[in-house]
Order: structure tokens, then sequence, then C-alpha cells
């Protein structure tokens, strides 16, 4: 829509991971309504605030439904709407500043309720539309306009984060690995649960961490990234928190919870056993 | 002349059943027709602290909670300290012997309550004997408690008469107590009953049916003082296909959850108090800027920060009307009586429905806890409004214009993006300044849909003028009508809709000399609000964190009647 909206003035920087994913969502989108016979209306995108959130702007081809919010609440705008209506295929769009920082609060109660909706997090490590400032996933000691003289904060682990506080699916993408992440988007969506792809998304003009997550040979740098192992049984918080303490970012499902009931169909379960009263019943319990 | 209205309170440490007694009494007396009103006070704790909890009855509606008490029962010394003062002269003061004693006076006799409660076989009869020697000292006939006593407990469940035969023992030992008192209060008159069936229900449970004819899906709250109520009576009553009601984890949670709701093209509504009210200020202004009907209840508490969590105050509606940054007038409803909670509520809905944004309800402590009979509502008189919902094709420019324009719902026609920051037709982001012009225009445009002249006005030709707002209605109007019996020249004004104002009422507000805003707050927030649009309005205020009592509104609105004649003739 918003390539040819002339009004629309916000731009992603060149080389800016977050493309990479706003591909990859709109292949596992279109994957999923193709898979399921949905029509795109059926897909709701909440988004959060920050570079990230723009998605629901620029997002090509037909155009689902869109929410774009306020800082570090789209989980729970997302709660309202899918519970609102279980149908709709809810994704929120967000950021490490976003999700981890000021929405940081909103992910264990989303987590308990296992709220069945899909939350792509795109980290770039850094504030990028306020201009640079460190995030929660900044490294310690790092420089930026808000840490002049280095980062006191140790930087934050958000897969372990998702693992201890209950996510029933946790999985790490690459912007740069497009095929891979449309997979993990879609596996997320098709989740009976609440599901968490976190994808590291480079910020090329604030935290370039291209070379550090692919390697480099000519500048002698290792890759950071590699595949989750094929002989990871994902299904295992304890592998899963053992596949995390190794070096490196693993890429991949990395846990997913097998029986794994919804809210709405908990809420259903809880509903249907609860003895309810029509308002004329309601009104006469007052009667004098 | 026989009495037709009296004050109870029962006073002591929470938990002691004084809620209990007091709500029994109202539900005795309002079986039998008389009209009644309960008000309940107590600290933010789970249990103990002085609390107190009062009925007043009347064979003609009940208005106010009552300035002074004909029986103040005082379960320790501490409460017999607090509330003795307020007993009329001719009052009886029935205490706790068990607790602490007094020399004899001519008011109090002491009653070994708890004593007598055992020596029945049951102990939590205590009540019952409280309740027994009330009958007896205010001439309540001799049959209506054990008639209260023997429906109430025939449940089917064994053990009911045991519990039937205790309780009736326990009300007849009350009442020889008080016979060997020597007190009474004189005969009582027989009931006038209101005519058509009756409630006897409390605002917050009144709010929540209202909502809930009026069509609400989804209900998202966070426990707080005195909000809690309506959440639980939804998580309870709430139910049906497409029906959604849960505890969020914060008022945060809350706020954006129903405007997801809202979206999602639900009618979508929570309950707070003034903590939480500033903490959805920003969603509440996500909704009034990506167009999103959603409905908040403020049931008001006293001061700032944590302030006051118990007690009554109405200190909220400059934050009602704007709670968000930027330029934002938030729909207020203020209900004034348990009666206003129920159409309050239906309207707040209808209106979130109509102008398609949010709406604020302002309610208080005191009609939150307050029990009082109301007419049944007619289920099929309610109007149910629903938003205008777009069903053409895609390419849909959701935001074009100045007026309100279809909404489209997730799942059908017309995708678009419903933008929190400024925004062009289709829901994408711009800052053009033009846009914000227009789309600012088209905001506030909106508001002219609830513009329903719905007022009361009485002798609207007088050029001084009493107007109140909220809870505070009730001794207001009671005050009114004290003066004029007095003869008194003053007009009288009442609306629920405090943003946006009636038209019409403005204009005659305008039109008058003085008007005079008896409301529970410092600032004196109504009559800022007037005087903001050319209404010589000056507010008579309190913030003592209990409710006005109807003499000392009499004597404050004279003296200031009396103060503007002096200066418009000094000119």
């Amino acid at each position: 829509m918003s390539k040819k909206n002339p009004e629309y003035d916000f731009k992603w920087c060149p080389g800016c991971g977050d493309f990479g994913v706003k591909r990859a969502l709109e292949m596992a989108v279109q994957q999923r309504n193709v898979e399921l016979e949905m029509p795109m209306a059926n897909t709701v995108v909440v988004a959060g605030i920050g570079c990230s959130g723009n998605i629901v702007h620029l997002y090509d081809g037909e155009q689902p439904f869109g929410l774009h919010g306020i800082h570090g609440r789209s989980l729970p705008i997302s709660f309202g709407v899918k519970m609102a209506n279980p149908d709709l295929n809810v994704v929120v769009v967000s950021g490490d500043g976003d999700f981890l920082s000021i929405g940081g609060e909103h992910i264990a109660p989303m987590a308990q309720r296992n709220l069945n909706v899909t939350a792509v997090v795109m980290d770039n490590g850094v504030y990028g539309l306020t201009k640079g400032q460190s995030s929660p996933t900044t490294d310690l000691g790092v420089i930026t306009p808000t840490t002049p003289f280095g980062k006191l904060e140790n930087s934050l682990n958000p897969l372990e984060l998702y693992l201890t506080l209950g996510v029933s699916f946790v999985a790490s993408g690459f912007s740069s690995k497009i095929k891979e992440l449309t997979n993990l988007i879609n596996q997320g969506m098709k989740h009976p649960g609440f599901s968490v792809v976190h994808v590291q998304s480079p910020c090329t003009t604030y935290n370039d961490t291209y070379d550090l997550l692919k390697g480099n040979a000519k500048k002698g740098i290792d890759a950071t990234v590699h595949d989750v192992p094929e002989s990871h049984d994902p299904s295992s918080k304890q592998a899963a928190y053992n596949l995390l303490q190794e070096e490196g970012i693993p890429l991949g499902v990395i846990y997913q919870r097998d029986e794994s009931d919804p809210l709405d169909q908990r809420f259903n379960v809880m509903r249907e056993k609860a003895n309810a009263r029509d308002l004329d019943r309601q009104i006469a319990a007052f009667q004098i | 002349m026989r009495n037709t209205d009296f004050v109870v309170r029962f006073a002591g440490e929470g938990g002691g059943g004084l809620v209990t007694s007091a709500e029994l009494l109202a539900q005795v007396t309002s079986q039998v027709g008389y009209h009644v009103k309960t008000f309940v006070t107590f600290p933010s704790q789970i249990m103990g602290g002085p609390t107190f909890a009062q009925a007043r009855i009347s064979t003609s509606p009940v208005l106010s909670y009552g300035d002074q008490l004909d029986v103040l029962v005082a379960l320790d010394r501490e409460a017999y300290n607090t509330h003795q003062s307020e007993v009329r002269d001719g009052g009886v003061i029935i205490y706790n012997a068990e607790d602490f004693q007094l020399e004899e006076d001519e008011k109090s006799f002491g009653m070994r309550i708890d004593e007598l409660a055992k020596s029945t076989g049951n102990p939590r009869a205590a009540n019952m004997v409280m309740l027994g020697a009330i009958a007896y000292l205010v001439n309540m006939p001799e049959h209506y408690l054990p008639e209260y006593v023997t429906k109430r407990f025939s449940r089917g469940r064994p053990g009911d008469e045991e519990i039937i035969k205790g309780n009736i023992m326990a009300l007849s030992l009350g009442a020889e107590e008080a016979k060997k008192s020597g007190f009474s209060l004189g005969a009582l008159e027989d009931p006038t009953p209101p005519s058509g069936e009756q409630l006897l229900i409390k605002g917050n449970d009144a709010l929540a049916i209202g909502a809930i004819a009026a069509g609400l899906d989804v209900f998202v709250g966070y426990p707080i003082s005195p909000a809690t109520t309506v959440l639980v009576y939804m998580e309870r009553n709430l139910t049906g296909p497409g029906k959604f009601v849960y505890q969020a984890s914060s008022e945060i949670e809350s706020i954006n959850a129903i405007l997801g709701a809202g979206f999602a093209g639900k009618k979508s509504m929570t309950s707070t108090a003034g903590p939480g009210l500033s903490l959805m200020s920003e969603g509440i202004g996500l909704a009034w800027m990506a167009e999103i009907p959603t409905v908040i209840i403020d049931v008001q508490r006293g001061g700032p920060a944590t302030g006051l969590p118990t007690k009554v105050e109405q200190s909220d509606l400059l934050v009602a009307i704007h709670p968000a940054h930027g330029d934002v007038s938030i729909p207020v409803i203020a209900v004034g009586t348990v009666e206003e909670c129920f159409t309050g509520a239906a309207l707040a809905l209808n209106w979130a429905e109509r102008y398609q944004g949010p709406v604020i309800i302002l309610s208080d402590h005191g009609l939150s806890e307050q029990a009082q009979n109301i007419p049944k509502p007619d289920l099929s008189k309610v109007i149910v409004e629903n938003r205008k919902v777009y069903t053409g094709n895609n390419g849909y420019e959701r935001y074009d214009g100045v007026d309100v324009s279809p909404m489209p719902v997730p799942g059908g026609p017309g995708a678009y993006i419903a933008n929190g920051s400024e925004h062009d037709p289709i829901g994408d982001t711009t800052h053009l300044p033009n846009r914000h012009v227009d789309m600012t225009h088209r905001r506030f445009n909106k508001l002219d849909l609830l513009k329903d002249d719905n007022y009361e006005r009485e002798n609207q030709d007088e050029s001084i003028a009493i107007m109140t707002w909220g809870g505070s209605k009730g001794p207001t109007r009671e005050a009114y009508d004290i003066m004029m019996g007095e003869n008194q020249k003053i007009g009288w004004y009442y609306t629920m809709q405090l943003n946006p104002l009636p038209p019409q009422l403005l204009e005659e507000l305008k039109s008058k000399e003085l008007v005079l805003i008896p409301e529970l707050n410092y600032l004196g927030q109504f009559a800022m609000l007037l005087r903001a649009k050319g209404v010589n309005a000056e507010s008579i205020t309190q913030y003592t964190g209990t409710p006005f009592k109807v003499g000392d509104l009499v004597t404050r609105i004279k003296d200031r009647i009396a103060s503007h004649k002096k200066g418009l003739v000094n000119v």
C-alpha cells in the first residue's frame, strides 16, 4: 500500500534487517492463507512503536488488518483482538526496545495464559528510531548517546527469558535468512499458543552487526549464528536451556511445548462448565 | 406524628458483620415497602480497622444518607467516641457492654451482644440481636423480622430450621434488652410502597447490568478499590457465545486489551479508579486517535496517588475529560444515583459505538457500595446502538472526511491500519500539517453526535441556579427540596452528560447570574469547566472524603446566595 502512498514519509535505512523480516512475514502469511484457505482479512498485524512497527505500513501485496498502537503495548492489544475473535490470526511485530524494555512486563502474563498469538521481535540491539541509544540487548560497555562512557547493564538473553517466562514456542531467526525465517514464522502461527520468533535484524546505521552475525573471513571474524543442530530436541526445555549456553546464536526452533492448550480453548472449556445466568435471572437476584 | 424516616449506623472494627447488619436492615424494610439507602465506609485493608455502615429507611424516596443518626450501634469505644456526636437529640446509642462501659446518660444503653448471640446456640447471630433491638426502638411491627428470617433461611437445606429458630430467638433477645432500656423512638409510619417492582442493588452491580443490557461483549479489568466489584460481577455474569471477561495483569493491560477488542468489532469495557485511570492515560489517547469504541468506568476515590482508596470524592472530572496528552476531549458520563448507574452504563456503550471512540463513566465510592431500592429496569426499553460497520470492498478509506465513517471489522472487508500516529485516510502515518489539521477536526467533529439535549431543569426562570454533578446529586436535591419548601428563588439543573454538555443546557446556564456547583473536590473542577465556557459558576466544595450533609449544603447555598446579592447591591 505504502509504496504507492506519497504521504507516508517513513523509510527504513538501506540494508536494514527489517526488510528481510517484512518479506518473511508476507510470505509466511501468504503460505498460511493458502494452506488453511484463509482470506487475508483473517490476519491482524499489531505493531509496536519503533522501526520494526512500520512493517504494517510497508507491507506489500494484499493488505491484512493492522493496528499501529503505542510504545510497548502491542501484546496487550493483541490479547484483546485475539480474545474478542479467536478465529483471527494475530501477529505482533515489535523490536527489542518495544518488546523487552518498555513492553517487558507483558510477556509473562501472555506466556502463562498461552495466548494464541505470534510475536515477531526484530532485535537490532539499539533504539534506531530515536537515533542509537542503548537497548536491553546492547552489550555491556558499549558506547551510545545515552551511555557515553559505556553501557552499565549486562545484555539480556531474550531466548532464555522467553523460556523462563514459559513461552510455549520459542524460535530464533535471522533477517538475512528469509526462507528459514518464513518457515519459523509460519510454524509460530500454527503453534496453538504463545509463540515468539526472535529475529536478529541488524541496524546498518547505529549497530551494524552483519559481519559479526554472518562472519567475515577477510576481516577474520567468525560467524555468531549457526543452525540449531539436528540432534536438538525442541520439546525438551532442558535441551533448550543447554543449547542457549553454547557459544553463538542458534537459529531454528529452540523450544516447542508438546501439549499446548491456548487461552481461547481454556476459556471455552471453563465457560461450558460455568453455570451461566441470563440477564433476566441476574436482575431477578436483586428483586425485592 | 409518626416517624417517616430513620437512620441507623453500625460502627466498629471492620469484618464484624457491620455491613451485613446494615444491608439486612435495608432488605427487611425494603421488602415491606420502605425506601432505603445504605452507606458503607471502611479502611483499605482486609479485616479490621474502623468501619461503619448505615441504612436510611423512609416512607419516601431516599436522596441522601441522612445527616443525623436515630440509632447508633457502637461496637467499641473508639466507634462510640467517633460517632456519638452525630446522634440526634432524642436518638439512641446501643453500645457493646462486653467491650466498654459508659456512665449513665440519657442517650445510651449497653447490651452484651455476643453473649446474647451465644445463648441462642448460634454465636453468629450477633447481627440479629442488634436488629431485634433496633426494630423495637423504631417500633417496627413485630412480625417483619421473623418473617424475613424465615424466608431467607428456608433454603431446603438440613439445619435451616435450627438456624431460623436461633435467629428468631436472637431477635427477641435483642428486643427484650431494648425494652428493658426504656428507650423508644416513637411510632413508625407505615410504608408507602413504591409502585412497580423494585430492586435492592448497589451502584457497581447496576453499572455492570446496564452495560450487559446494552450488549457488552468484552470486559477486562484489574482489581482496585472501589471498582473491583464491577470486575467481580462481570467474571461471574458476562457469559454467552462471543463474550469474554478477564482479570488483567495491570490497568495498562486492561485498557490496551479493551481497545484491541473494540478494534476487533466488539463492545468492550473496563472499570478502574483514579490510579488505574492514570495508568490508562496513553491507551485512552490511542482509542481517541485510532477511533476505537470502548468504555472506561472510573469509580472515583479520594486524592492523588494512592490517596483515600475507600472514601468519597469527585476529583477526577478534569482528568476524565483530558486523560491523555495532546488535544483530546473524552466524552464523560457522570452517574449520580444507583438508577443512573444502570442507564449511564448503557448510554456510555451507545456513545462509544455512535462516535467510535472512548467514553468514560464517572461513578464514586459512595455509589459503588450503596444499596438502594430502584424500579426494576425494563430491558425492553433499553436502547442499544451499534457502530456503523463497513460492508463494501477493499480499498476503503477508513479515516476519510470529517464525519464518523463505517468501521471495518477484522475478518471482513476494508482492511486498514488503525493508527495511533497521525495518519492519512487509509491509516498510514503522516506528518503533513494539513492532515493533522483535518484529522484533528474530524476527531472533534464527531463529538457533535453526542450532544443529546438530556437534562433536568426546574424553575428555569430564576436567575440563580444550582447544578451539581455525579454522586452529590442526592444530597443536593434534598437540600434543594428543603429550600423550595422555604420558597427560595433558585433554579435546578442536572445532567449525566458532562462532556459534551447538552448545548441547550449550556445556553441556559450562560444566561444565569450565578450557578452554584456543590462538588466534592478542592479545585471546584466542574465550576472551572463551566467558567471556561462562559458560565458564571461558583463551586461549593468539600474534600473530607465523606459525602455532603444536606443541612450543611442548605446553609452554604443560602450564605452564598446572600453574599452574592449583597455584592450586587453594593455595586
